[in-house]
């Protein structure tokens, strides 16, 4: 056995040129224990070289690569070195993507006595899959308040059944963000989750994209062309801004929702989808179901489970978490070294009203990394309309003033109404024209400020015809 | 007093994502209640592996690597998890039992040799 164990030749001499190498090395004998491992896979799993020696690879590294027990034995029995990506758990619970290099250890006689495990650190890779896109999945829903946790609860129960789900909530409470987890944790999860947004198409285009059509269904149509349902085939399709979806194409929806069936734009052979339908809206369908813009049937096929997020500023306690994990999210993303907020700016960031909720809050933070000089956020570092109050009370009266009118006598007073409701337009044309006006005119930017989509905002210009 | 381990063979779980069984026990005042029970899992998923430590009314989780956001949300969800223990399932409960199990503990039995 001293022969053919590396680690014992000498001991010092390897545990010195394996922490020389600015990567993970790990020395398995033939029973895929650890026999010495370096530095680097001290800081990774937590755990010192004397705990580590004679444990099992698998349950101190704690990685992904398959069965990492059948690989290495591969490598054991074949000599071949093996190299493989795969992820590891760290001590500060971080899953790190990991190149892990499997090669045979061989004794004088050529015999195989032992692995060599290299782990290199791939995460500056992954860096643009994981900020770029600016979301992060199922983990990016933080919440600790009641009304978050009963809907974290309820969570899990809708992604195991198979019904619609209709999410509600005000804009940039993350309606987008739990319709994706609600695909994730379902049993759908390794089909495909397509989203629609049924406000961003005109009803002509919206058809074809969502049903699809046949060669020469129209002028243009030169191929067949499967629509988003069929290509969303045993997963779950995300219809956001349900409340916009053209009438007529509401009749086909809850044919498709009936019958798992239908007909591609000028085709004459029956289509079946196996789709599950989560839809959100930011609009109160009752209303709308009220007023005759949106079918009573198709509303309570849709209303089989209902989510309503809450806004943030009915979540107590949640502002200080979510001001904390942008910042260090944007520290990350944006190579900057603030430590916290002062005083002063927290008792600001906790006192605004957030019309926008977390994706407004999320706009100031980085607005505030961007800005930020120092160590510390100070409330110069804040957006102007955050700092200075007076904007958004006289919002809030107005939004509560609409409110309040409708809910008293919609009908009796629509003099009334319609006068507050002009009065709310002004207001909000008012806040696009400064938000375009800051931003020289960037659309893109003038959203972030207001704390919309893009997709809201240019509604928002179609509708008062700013363009 | 109910425990949860992640499981994977004899051994806890390297992974809580990655775990496909589980074991339940009853503990009261240091001693293990009944036979524990296993459960298989239809496939290694956190999320479920989540639900069904909410459903179950566990009160600890024993589990080696484990993520932030899981991590996290047993913590709201008030449960005690003890993480990063390695070693023989059997070895972590007796010690969980006994109150005596910590966070990245490596159990005696994980060096004996099968």
């Amino acid at each position: 056995m001293e022969s053919t164990d590396p680690a014992r030749l000498d001991n010092i001499e390897i545990t010195e040129i394996l922490n020389g190498i600015p990567h993970g090395c790990v020395i398995l004998d033939k029973e895929l224990c650890i026999i010495e491992m370096n530095s680097s896979i001290v800081l990774l799993t937590g755990f010192t070289v004397a705990e580590a020696r004679g444990v099992r690879a698998d349950s101190i590294l704690r990685c992904n690569i398959g069965d990492s027990g059948k690989l290495f034995r591969k490598v054991l029995d074949t000599g071949e070195t093996l190299s493989v990506e795969g992820n590891i758990i760290t001590q500060d619970h971080k899953k790190k993507p990991v190149h892990f290099t499997v090669s045979p250890f061989k004794n004088d006689k050529g015999h195989t006595s032992g692995l060599f495990l290299f782990l290199e650190d791939i995460s500056i890779l992954h860096t643009f899959d994981d900020d770029g896109s600016g979301r992060d999945g199922v983990k990016d829903i933080l919440g600790h308040s009641t009304k978050m946790l009963e809907m974290l609860e309820l969570m899990p129960v809708l992604a195991h059944t198979d019904a619609s789900v209709l999410i509600t909530g005000e804009t940039g409470t993350g309606k987008d963000l739990v319709a994706e987890a609600l695909h994730e944790t379902s049993k759908r999860s390794r089909h495909p989750f397509i989203k629609i947004n049924c406000g961003a198409l005109p009803e002509s285009l919206l058809e074809s994209e969502l049903f699809g059509h046949v060669r020469g269904a129209f002028t243009g149509a030169v191929k067949d062309k499967p629509g988003l349902f069929r290509l969303a085939q045993n997963g779950t399709v995300f219809l956001t801004e349900i409340g916009d979806l053209p009438l007529a194409l509401q009749v086909k929806l809850l044919s498709v929702l009936d019958d798992k069936e239908f007909f591609p734009v000028g085709g004459i052979k029956k289509e079946k989808v196996d789709v599950r339908i989560v839809a959100a809206t930011h609009r109160d369908l009752r209303k709308l179901v009220k007023r005759g813009q949106f079918r009573e049937d198709l509303f309570y096929r849709l209303n089989v489970l209902r989510l309503h997020l809450p806004a943030l500023r009915e979540r107590d306690g949640d502002i200080r978490l979510l001001l904390d994990y942008f910042l260090r999210k944007f520290n990350t993303g944006l190579n900057k070294s603030i430590q916290e907020y002062t005083g002063e700016a927290v008792e600001v960031l906790t006192a605004y009203h957030y019309p926008g909720n977390v994706r407004e809050l999320r706009n100031i933070v980085e607005y505030a990394v961007h800005i930020c000089q120092g160590k510390r956020i100070k409330k110069e570092c804040l957006p102007e309309y955050v700092v200075s109050p007076q904007v958004d009370v006289e919002v809030i009266e107005k939004q509560q003033t609409i409110q309040a009118s409708v809910v008293e006598s919609p009908r009796d007073q629509p003099e009334h109404s319609v006068l507050v409701s002009k009065g709310w337009s002004d207001v909000e044309q008012e806040m696009i024209i400064d938000a375009l006006k800051k931003t020289g005119g960037n659309r893109t930017k003038a959203a972030s400020i207001l704390g919309w989509g893009r997709t809201t905002l240019w509604r928002k210009l179609n509708r008062y015809g700013l363009h | 007093m109910k425990i949860l381990i992640t499981i994977k063979k004899n051994s806890v779980a390297p992974r809580f994502d990655l775990a496909s069984e589980v074991l339940i026990a009853l503990c009261e005042g240091q001693q293990i209640l009944g036979k524990p029970r296993t459960i298989l899992m239809t496939r290694p998923s956190a999320e479920d592996l989540c639900a069904l430590i909410i459903k179950e009314g566990v009160n600890t989780v024993i589990c080696n690597g484990i993520e932030e956001s899981h991590l996290q949300y047993l913590v709201w969800k008030k449960m005690r998890v003890i993480d990063s223990v390695v070693g023989p399932y059997g070895e972590a409960l007796k010690a969980a039992a006994g109150g005596f199990l910590q966070s990245g503990t490596i159990l005696s039995g994980a060096r004996e040799r099968k």
